[in-house]
């Protein structure tokens, strides 16, 4: 490891975190917007058509934006950190679908939100985000 | 057909982040947000054979998404595919040779877990 100020890198991880965690939410509520019932998804050619419909593509975009952060995220971070700690995402999905597409959060939909704020609590405070070794980027 | 779909987007998703995961690592840590940068970067990324394998994956696991969204509710849809947390942090030990510790464990089970409850 270099002899860089570990906040500096707390802090590249924590934003590329935070970008990570809200294109997936926002990207996900997106596509949920704009796509069309199941039957109208019947070829290939109209997998692509929907791609152009005005939220499916917002939705596409922030999911392009995702990969990007989540690529640069892992970069430095660890698969077995990267993955518990971005799953707060599964928590603002359920919290938007309840918000924007009234969809409910039962008894048990919280129970299992506490859960997975804890597992993330869990690997966020308590591990670090790399146990392996990296080389330097050859740009 | 929706529990086919299921497999098939959990199967892609699984190979395609193991995947992303050793490309970028192969890559190395990028520290340089510059817009030249950046694009030397993604000129990199873009000859990187783990890297375009994830993306083949991805593309798979997009589309079977896609067409589960369009079957059921976003609440069921998003939290059915945390299995994939289970085989991914396994492959992240065994494949990825990272260490995961006992709090990595317990909190990847605490997702799981959490994850089925929000799926119920």
């Amino acid at each position: 490891m270099s002899g860089r100020p570990v906040s500096s890198l707390r802090l590249k991880t924590a934003i590329c975190t935070a970008i990570v965690v809200l294109s997936n939410a926002f990207g996900d509520f997106f596509m949920k917007r704009g796509l069309p019932g199941s039957a109208q998804l019947s070829t290939p050619l109209d997998y692509i058509a929907t791609l152009f419909q005005p939220w499916v593509t917002l939705g596409v975009l922030l999911l392009v934006l995702w990969q990007l952060s989540r690529m640069t995220l892992l970069s430095w971070a660890d698969l077995s950190w990267v993955l518990p700690v971005t799953s707060v995402g599964y928590v603002l999905v359920a919290v938007i679908g309840r918000v924007f597409l009234n969809e409910s959060i039962s008894a048990t939909r919280w129970a299992g939100i506490v859960l997975i704020m804890a597992g993330v609590a869990l690997v966020s405070g308590g591990t670090a985000p790399s146990t392996v070794q990296r080389h330097e980027a050859k740009s | 057909m929706k529990w086919l779909l299921v497999a098939l987007m959990v199967g892609s998703t699984t190979a395609g982040e193991v995947l992303q995961a050793a490309g970028m690592r192969h890559h190395g840590e990028i520290r340089d947000f510059r817009p030249g940068a950046i694009g030397r970067a993604v000129a990199l990324l873009a000859r990187n054979r783990f890297v375009i394998g994830a993306a083949l994956s991805m593309a798979v696991s997009f589309f079977a998404f896609m067409k589960l969204l369009s079957m059921t509710e976003l609440s069921f849809a998003v939290p059915v595919s945390a299995v994939t947390y289970a085989m991914e942090t396994v492959l992240a030990k065994y494949v990825l040779k990272e260490r995961v510790n006992g709090l990595r464990w317990a909190g990847a089970t605490l997702v799981v877990c959490g994850v089925a409850l929000v799926s119920l």
